[in-house]
């Protein structure tokens, strides 16, 4: 850095015994960012200002919750009803776990737009992982405090999944509860895991996540590396200091965000039961399931999927690879093209239809299931693991043969399956199904061979404006 | 990023600007959280007066209730007790009872009652909040924590670490041997205590 490194008074006092103004050199005043990001680039900083909201209204509220099975529900009644302003509290950190969610997808969904797992990212993208697994957990325990029914019966479920595990399930399950059933000491227990344990995963995640980013640098909208073309004094050309260039325009984000939330916590801190099901404003009765029962919104996806396979050990299975596959992403798609600018039309196709399926599977996820949704679930579920299996496909130009053969294979395995569960009550729907799934599978693994459409344009040396 | 000169004065304004909104906006939101540490609704509501029976009590006796979480002492003096008091200047801090936060306007004389041998005081030591003990042989009250002597007025005797004479709280009698404790006689004007 070329700044001079002594400064006179009480903050250069400090400095010289805590690298304070160094560390503001290095990751704001002198943290080059391209100068191209756009409206994607808002959602990191927005998940770390609702990171610190959850905590900040999660410690007021544990000042009035009361972590005791006979307790927990009139506690936040109490909350809602007693606390000076405690509903607001509450109802922003309600909203604050959905927010979360909605930001950290739409974050996601950046990185895989613009390839910000791919090399050197890759850490990125781990860490990035891991606290979206640490917020799933963080999420369902703290979903079971106001012991509703909802609390209950959706940690019932999800404890479940647990048991499903060969020869230790049963055992494993017992134990996360510390009861036969759900009772006291699993309340307990999660209260102590989320207002303490996770929390503090998360955050040394974030830093984990954070640090890996300040030492390889931030990805943009065109995939190019800045820190290639840099000037006299070792600046990025393409480079802006992220303070104030982007702490001004993260304001202007933070700004629509706080008006968004607040209508929400004002005005449907509910949303019509999907960021607070109905069911959960009735007291946790071990004896009576909920007519309808379906996690929050956030979990419905992959709800689907566990749903989709009709074995319990099987379901569990894909629905845990649902989530595992994330991790393996940048090894998956190897394409060096990092941005979806300069990728085929295909890999947008591709992109596009997995979006729209994740939210079809979210959308049957809420629904009470019945025999067309089922089948829609499974479908939809097998187009969740084909797109990654296409982003392998499309990492490098294939031949023919490995065309033919990895279309083959896939549309084998399906229809293996296929025709094992065939039955005169279903055939028309598992026919259409299989047919639909193998005329996409067909039209994104040949149509390379026959057409442009899996043509890349060429990538820019400097950012695009 | 061109070289065009900015204008520093209107980047002056607009940093000024927003620093004062999303201050005050920051400001604001603690609203909710300082608010939500006071006492709640319920707490509030548990203030509600407390109705006592004194008919059993016996002369020199002292019964305890509680009302707004605080300890209410109720002492049937003797004469011999009534006897023991006085407004010497040289043995009391307030003889008078001059300072108004520690009674009601009617108990503002020389028992500090509303009847002389019926005593209605809040248990808690005017120095720093202990439970002083009722010494009915010696005629007083002695607070064990840092040696706090109050008469049988409650009235902080000289040399006390204790600065105010133990407070009474606003009372009044519903009949002859009904006490209601949080609620002012009818007649009394003044809302104090």
């Amino acid at each position: 850095m070329s700044e001079k490194n002594q400064t006179a008074g009480v903050i250069g006092w400090i400095d010289e015994r805590l690298p304070i103004l160094s560390f503001v050199r290095n990751h704001l005043t002198h943290y080059y960012t391209p100068k191209n990001f756009n409206f994607w680039y808002f959602f990191g900083s927005l998940a770390f200002l609702i990171l610190f909201l959850q905590i900040f209204t999660g410690i007021f509220l544990a000042m009035h919750y009361k972590p005791d099975a006979k307790l927990a529900f009139d506690s936040v009644e109490f909350i809602m009803r007693d606390v000076n302003l405690g509903w607001l509290i509450r109802y922003m950190h309600s909203t604050g776990a959905s927010a979360f969610f909605i930001v950290v997808y739409l974050h996601m969904f950046r990185a895989l737009m613009y390839g910000s797992f791919k090399k050197p990212r890759e850490l990125i993208w781990l860490f990035g992982v891991f606290i979206y697994l640490a917020l799933m957990a963080e999420a369902f325990m703290g979903y079971l405090l106001p012991w509703g029914q909802m609390s209950y019966w959706g940690a019932q479920v999800i404890i479940n999944l647990f048991t499903t595990i060969p020869f230790i399930g049963p055992e494993l399950g017992i134990w996360i509860r510390g009861d036969f059933a759900i009772s006291d000491p699993t309340l307990t227990r999660f209260f102590a895991l989320h207002i303490v344990a996770v929390p503090m995963v998360i955050l040394l995640l974030v830093i984990l996540h954070l640090s890996a980013l300040h030492t390889v640098g931030s990805n943009n909208p065109d995939g190019v590396e800045i820190k290639k073309h840099k000037d006299e004094n070792g600046i990025p050309l393409d480079g802006i200091p992220f303070h104030p260039y982007y702490t001004v325009k993260d304001f202007v984000g933070i700004g629509v965000f706080l008006f968004l939330f607040a209508l929400t916590v004002f005005f449907v801190p509910e949303m019509g039961g999907y960021f607070l099901e109905h069911a959960n404003f009735i007291p946790a009765n071990p004896l009576v399931t909920p007519e309808h029962i379906a996690p929050v919104w956030y979990f419905t996806p992959f709800y689907s999927i566990l749903r989709a396979i009709p074995d319990p050990a099987y379901g569990a299975l894909a629905m845990a690879l649902s989530i595992v596959v994330l991790f393996f992403l940048p090894w998956i798609d190897s394409n060096p093209i990092k941005s979806i600018r300069y990728r085929s039309m295909l890999f947008k196709i591709n992109l596009f239809v997995f979006v729209i399926g994740f939210l079809i599977l979210g959308y049957l996820g809420v629904k009470a299931p019945n025999p067309l949704y089922n089948a829609l679930a499974l479908r939809f579920s097998e187009m969740y693991f084909i797109f990654f299996a296409l982003l392998y496909f499309y990492s490098v130009n294939r031949s023919n043969l490995f065309s033919y053969a990895f279309s083959g294979v896939i549309i084998f395995l399906i229809a293996v399956y296929d025709l094992s569960r065939i039955s005169s009550d279903n055939y028309t729907m598992v026919l259409v199904g299989l047919a639909s799934v193998v005329l996409f599978l067909l039209f994104m693994t040949l149509s390379p061979l026959y057409s442009n459409l899996n043509k890349e344009k060429e990538v820019p040396e400097r950012v695009t404006e | 990023m061109s070289n065009d000169n900015p204008d520093n004065s209107r980047r002056k304004f607009l940093t000024g600007s927003l620093s004062i909104v999303g201050g005050t906006g920051a400001a604001a939101t603690l609203w909710p959280f300082l608010s939500s540490m006071g006492p709640s609704s319920k707490a509030k509501a548990a203030g509600a007066p407390v109705k006592v029976d004194i008919s059993n009590l016996k002369d020199g006796e002292k019964i305890d209730l509680i009302w707004r979480k605080k300890p209410i002492w109720v002492v049937k003096r003797t004469k011999n007790m009534l006897d023991s008091i006085n407004t010497n200047e040289n043995k009391h801090k307030d003889p008078m009872s001059e300072n108004t936060e520690q009674q009601p306007e009617f108990a503002k004389n020389k028992f500090r009652s509303l009847k002389p041998e019926i005593l209605v005081l809040e248990g808690v030591c005017t120095h720093l909040g202990c439970n002083p003990a009722y010494k009915p042989s010696e005629n007083k009250f002695f607070c064990a924590c840092h040696g706090s002597n109050f008469d049988l007025a409650g009235k902080v005797a000289n040399g006390s670490p204790a600065g105010a004479n133990l407070k009474v709280p606003p009372y009044r009698f519903e009949d002859e041997n009904t006490i209601i404790v949080g609620e002012l006689p009818d007649n009394s004007k003044t809302k104090k205590g």
